[in-house]
């Protein structure tokens, strides 16, 4: 039997993305449809009951989050979509923007019309320039057609979405320094509280979802909460975009039903990633992005969805998954992530800014061979410090790789304390090392 | 199209093109740059959207330095840009750094000094799926290896010329 699921990604690929009429003749535009017939509470209590968990990477329960800005006073309201997709590893939001955009838009009208909100912004990464392009067309086609814009379907709600461009910085993907970026400020977080659904865009309610949980919400409203939660598990429902990278033999995006599958399906099921190529052995795989968690082969029983995962210590996040063979050094790996979230921190708040370099620096002694035990305590001071006292996600979820490593692979530290890592002497000898 | 510098009233185009408005600021200062041969935005072009779009030259300046994509110094015609992020160092994107570095024989941050190529690290452009990656302008080219960088060079060259 498949374990994949065509729900999100079933007009992917045999429709024109920017074209209504192939859209509704796929279905189209009926939830929308559906949905300005409703009572906008009964709209929200069908995402409450879906059990639709935030796409973006937080798994946010959606419903609350409506629930939560239904009840906050305040006019205009706004309607954000963030689709600035900039967790390594992650290129799921592409593909719904790239083939099934009215989709999103569909999901952010039907969040304007339980809002009474008018104009909705969806927040594009820069690099995704080509792609802006093809939005914008979906855009003007919908308001030709009189599914966005004035009276839509001659009904007196109106509702436009804006495509606002970002220009290459990760932290926009947060969704306060998301808001900062739309309103011409640098993208650096907000304090909170206040949150988002009391003071957001121009200080004014907001909603802010990820793209994948638009493209949920006509489907919610086609088949109602119950049905869409039924597709995954009690307490997480529906279905996931996982975008499978590294070191596996068949690399993609594929839509699982959450909970319908194991880790070890995900990497070795021919389905999906097929296994490792080259005949080489798993060594472990990272979550979510590189602010998650880093899994190990005793852990590949576990079945993907947000409550398994989190019993032990894993997280769906972004739903990446990037395979990692035996070759590949913890260390060095680490250092990259690390890396990563030097290059990325806003240099707003001390313990990211400062934390992150530091942490660079310790595994650098690591991966030298100069650390010593003392490093260790270092290290999860470190982690502790950031986790706990950086301003936002960004620095709070830095550590999360080494924190799973330290706890799992506390050996291989070890081992570079004594100078005899197996896997990067060996690669060392063939100059791999320090390309940089 | 690109040219050296951007008269005032080709900026104050950009701007309407874009939607003229704050909204789209990171918008307008993307195209001007890619008009920008030197792919760069210049002080004089800064100043023209600051003034249109009332918005403090030091603001605007710090926005230019905040986001990745921007630049406030000259570079290359093309821009090469890598990917390091970790999906792409499994696929052995440091390999494919250090061959451009030496096919360009520039560092990573330079321009060569004829003005064709800078090198530089750039995130994740979601193209995991076929790392490693570079990117030159809007194009992504994944499952490199040496002689498809060569290639690459050489088509670049050829049509600038």
């Amino acid at each position: 039997m498949a374990k994949t699921i065509q729900l999100l990604t079933a007009r992917c690929g045999k429709i024109r993305p920017d074209s209504v009429a192939d859209y509704i003749a796929h279905d189209g535009f009926s939830a929308l449809k559906k949905a300005m017939n409703m009572d906008p509470m009964q709209i929200i209590n069908e995402v409450i009951d879906a059990k639709l968990l935030g796409r973006g990477g937080a798994s946010y329960p959606a419903g609350k989050k409506w629930k939560q800005l239904y009840e906050i006073e305040g006019d205009p309201k706004y309607i954000v979509c963030n689709a600035d997709e900039g967790e390594p590893g992650t290129f799921k939001d592409m593909v719904l923007l790239e083939k099934d955009p009215l989709s999103i838009i569909e999901g952010m009208a039907i969040a304007g019309y339980v809002f009474n909100s008018h104009d909705g912004y969806i927040y594009i990464r820069g690099e995704y320039r080509e792609i802006q392009k093809l939005f914008q067309a979906a855009i003007d086609n919908a308001v030709k057609a009189n599914y966005l814009g004035d009276n839509i379907m001659g009904s007196n709600f109106s509702f436009h979405v804006h495509i606002v461009s970002g220009a290459g910085a990760y932290i926009c993907g947060e969704n306060s320094g998301l808001l900062n970026s739309i309103e011409a400020k640098t993208g650096r977080p907000r304090v909170k509280p206040p949150h988002l659904a009391e003071v957001g865009l121009y200080s004014k309610p907001t909603l802010v979802n990820n793209v994948e949980s638009f493209a949920s919400v006509p489907q919610i409203v086609n088949m109602g909460g119950k049905a869409f939660q039924e597709l995954g598990v009690e307490d997480s429902g529906g279905t996931k975009l996982i975008c499978l990278s590294g070191n596996v033999k068949r690399r993609g995006t594929f839509e699982i039903p959450i909970g319908g599958v194991t880790l070890r399906d995900i990497i070795f099921d021919p389905e999906f990633g097929g296994g490792i190529p080259d005949g080489k052995e798993l060594k472990c795989y990272h979550l979510g992005g590189q602010s998650g968690p880093i899994g190990f082969p005793e852990q590949l029983d576990t079945r993907y969805d947000h409550t398994s995962l989190k019993k032990v210590g894993l997280s769906i996040g972004s739903g990446a998954v990037v395979v990692l063979d035996d070759t590949i050094c913890m260390i060095d790996y680490l250092k990259k992530v690390s890396e990563f979230f030097i290059h990325e921190s806003c240099g707003k708040c001390v313990p990211c800014r400062e934390g992150n370099r530091q942490m660079y620096m310790i595994l650098h002694k690591f991966a030298t061979g100069l650390a010593t035990e003392k490093d260790f305590e270092r290290l999860e001071r470190l982690s502790f410090t950031m986790s706990t006292a950086s301003s936002c996600g960004l620095g709070q979820s830095a550590c999360t790789a080494l924190d799973s490593c330290l706890l799992h692979r506390r050996e291989e530290f070890e081992a570079h304390i004594n100078g005899i890592c197996p896997v990067c002497l060996n690669s060392r000898k063939y100059g791999d090392q320090y390309a940089y | 199209m690109a040219t050296e510098t951007l008269s005032r009233e080709r900026v104050l185009e950009i701007i309407e093109e874009c939607g003229g408005d704050k909204e789209h600021l990171l918008s307008i200062l993307i195209e001007i740059q890619r008009e920008c041969r030197r792919n760069y935005i210049n002080e004089a072009s800064a100043r023209v959207v600051a003034e249109k779009l009332d918005i403090p030259l030091v603001q605007l300046y710090d926005i230019l330095t905040f986001y990745a994509m921007l630049e406030t110094k000259p570079r290359g015609r093309y821009i090469i840009e890598v990917c390091n992020n970790a999906p792409c160092y499994i696929s052995k994107s440091h390999v494919m750094a250090k061959f451009l570095r030496k096919e360009l024989g520039i560092n990573f941050g330079e321009t060569t000094p004829d003005g064709m190529f800078s090198l530089q690290y750039m995130p994740c452009v979601g193209a995991c799926n076929i790392g490693p990656v570079i990117k030159i302008g809007d194009k992504v080219y994944g499952n490199l290896n040496e002689e498809r960088i060569r290639k690459i060079l050489k088509e670049l060259r050829e049509n600038a010329q």
